[in-house]
């Protein structure tokens, strides 16, 4: 098995996967019927990348393990999500600012993977970036709207922000399976996407009458099964069925 | 307008509807039909908002990615359905804020199904299957219902409504086809869901005090007990084959009317839970309040921000 491009997939479809299941959480609880909508469909679209991900991922392993296998049957160690993803909907604001980092860095990253070597990445890539845009648009007017909106409002958002901010520097870090991947032109140098990056949440957040953090301390650990204390509970939902009811057909 | 200006206009007004005429938002319409309308179209707009927590109870925890991504779908239509019956019903000069308003204070009423909880998966396939089911057999004569805007929303949401029910079904199909333990699953679901959706269908005729009126404007074709029949014979035979039993020992194939006979309902516990002292009543309340409340200040910086901005743009022009 090429372990190590089984490993990159798994790096990229785990933030979807986790990001999909938090936002999951919230059908049901928005601020309004149309957030509620656009939430759901946001965690449609994640889902989806999961599934086609995970699909290839178990074409690569080729030991009999399916999607769901993959998706919910690892111990939390073997997870390679960034930590930002898994940081909880303490309210709409620290939602729409986790999407919002994330998103940022998601379409930057999507639009590098899709001229990966390897075609099937790319051709998810390619599918996803549509996807994305619109999420990227999606969280990036509400930032402006919850930062220019009320005093309260401005108030909550810069929390979230400079809370969530100390997750971001990790999305840029090359792990192990990175720089392989870098080497067989696989894999995006996501070192290079930082300066973009910032620049582009700077843009925004400006333009949401926010501050800029200016923390230099950050968190890392996630793309190493290293995670916070909110991933075992997200994990025990996600795996509930599989693990009470294992080896059966849903 | 004198008294018999106003008894002409009425009559008018039943003619058009008898002549299967859609009445429309800027058309002339009794007062009565207003309220009428739209206490059944926010009713109903209600319950798909409210069904949504029942089965939002699963989404976290659906067992493989396709019933996760399905699910989710499934959730999400239906808080489309929620926004265009509002919508539609906003139509009659009443606020989506005043809907809430009545929704939150208990003056409105939505499907008294969704106060029972979802315990396993199976509640997942029972509810489609059944709840979905009942709500179609309900729904589908209101495509022709005399309100333009209603009957339009209905044949959108319909058409959803079928898809969701033989989804459903299929989530029952599997389990009754796997595990002993799904299969288990499968039959307690049934058990549980099988008579809070006969009342699904609402009170007997005898008791329903809506119908005569309801039937003269096309918000209903046939009486409660006539769709609950059909709702049975039309279901049993589905849960035959796939070899679940429905909980109910004086069902019985009535050769001479061509119909299932069935046992009694309870209608003590269908009116207890109508007052407000279901299971989960006080619950879904609780959580649709409470996303409401937590909303607030996410609605005040909307609109806060859209007035900024309309401000900025009047000043540009100036």
């Amino acid at each position: 098995m090429k372990e190590n491009l089984y490993n990159y997939i798994l790096q990229i479809a785990d933030n979807s996967l986790i990001l999909g299941q938090r936002m999951g959480e919230l059908c049901g609880h928005g601020p309004s019927l149309e957030t509620d909508i656009a939430c759901t469909n946001i965690s449609l679209d994640l889902f989806g990348q999961v599934r086609s991900y995970y699909q290839y991922a178990a074409k690569i392993a080729a030991d009999g393990r399916t999607e769901d296998d993959i998706a919910m049957l690892r111990k939390e160690r073997d997870y390679l999500n960034i930590l930002l993803v898994e940081q909880p909907n303490t309210d709409f604001g620290y939602t729409m600012a986790r999407q919002f980092l994330f998103d940022v860095y998601h379409l930057l990253f999507l639009k590098e993977l899709e001229k990966s070597k390897d075609l099937i990445l790319s051709a998810i890539a390619t599918k996803s970036i549509k996807e994305v845009t619109y999420h990227q648009r999606f969280s990036s007017d509400w930032i402006k709207r919850l930062g220019d909106g009320t005093e309260e409002s401005h108030e909550r958002i810069q929390n979230a922000i400079n809370d969530l901010w100390t997750y971001t520097d990790e999305l840029f870090r090359l792990s192990e399976v990175d720089e392989e991947m870098l080497e067989e032109g696989v894999a995006v140098d996501i070192s290079k996407l930082k300066n973009g990056y910032y620049q582009k949440v700077s843009d925004v957040l400006e333009e949401a009458t926010l501050t800029v953090p200016e923390s230099k301390y950050f968190q890392k650990g996630g793309k190493q099964g290293i995670h916070t204390e909110h991933m075992g509970y997200l994990l025990a939902d996600l795996q509930y069925m599989q693990r009470a009811y294992p080896n059966m057909e849903w | 307008m004198s008294e018999e200006q106003i008894k002409n206009l009425e009559k008018q007004f039943e003619e058009r509807i008898a002549r299967d005429e859609k009445i429309e938002p800027k058309d002339w319409m009794p007062e009565k039909y207003r309220q009428t309308h739209i206490r059944q179209m926010s009713q109903h707009a209600h319950s798909e908002i409210v069904g949504m927590l029942p089965e939002g109870n699963w989404i976290t925890r659906a067992p493989s990615l396709r019933r996760k991504v399905a699910l989710l779908a499934k959730v999400q239509d239906e808080a489309g359905h929620g926004l265009y019956l509002y919508s539609a019903t906003e139509t009659l000069g009443i606020s989506r804020d005043e809907l809430y308003e009545q929704l939150h204070t208990g003056k409105a009423k939505y499907s008294s199904i969704f106060n029972y909880p979802t315990l396993t998966w199976a509640d997942m396939g029972a509810i489609g299957w059944l709840v979905d089911g009942a709500a179609i057999i309900n729904q589908v004569p209101l495509c022709s219902t005399s309100y333009g805007p209603y009957a339009r929303a209905m044949i959108r949401v319909c058409k959803e409504e079928s898809f969701h029910q033989r989804q459903g079904y299929e989530i029952m199909i599997k389990l009754a086809n796997g595990t002993p333990e799904q299969k288990e699953m499968a039959q307690d679901a049934l058990n549980r869901w099988w008579w809070p959706s006969l009342m699904m269908l609402g009170p007997t005729d005898a008791e329903s005090i809506h119908t005569e009126q309801s039937m003269k404007w096309k918000l209903k074709r046939k009486s409660n007990d006539e769709l609950r029949q059909q709702f049975i014979d039309q279901t049993v035979p589905q849960a035959d084959l796939i070899g679940l039993t429905i909980p109910d020992p004086n069902l019985k194939w009535n050769e001479e009317r061509q119909s299932y006979d069935f046992g009694e309902i309870d209608w003590d516990e269908f009116w207890q839970v109508v007052k407000g002292h279901g299971p989960m009543n006080k619950e879904r309340m609780k959580a649709r309040v409470g996303a409401w409340e937590r909303g607030e200040w996410v609605r005040d910086a909307a609109m806060a921000y859209a007035e900024k901005q309309q401000d900025r743009k009047e000043k540009q022009v100036v």
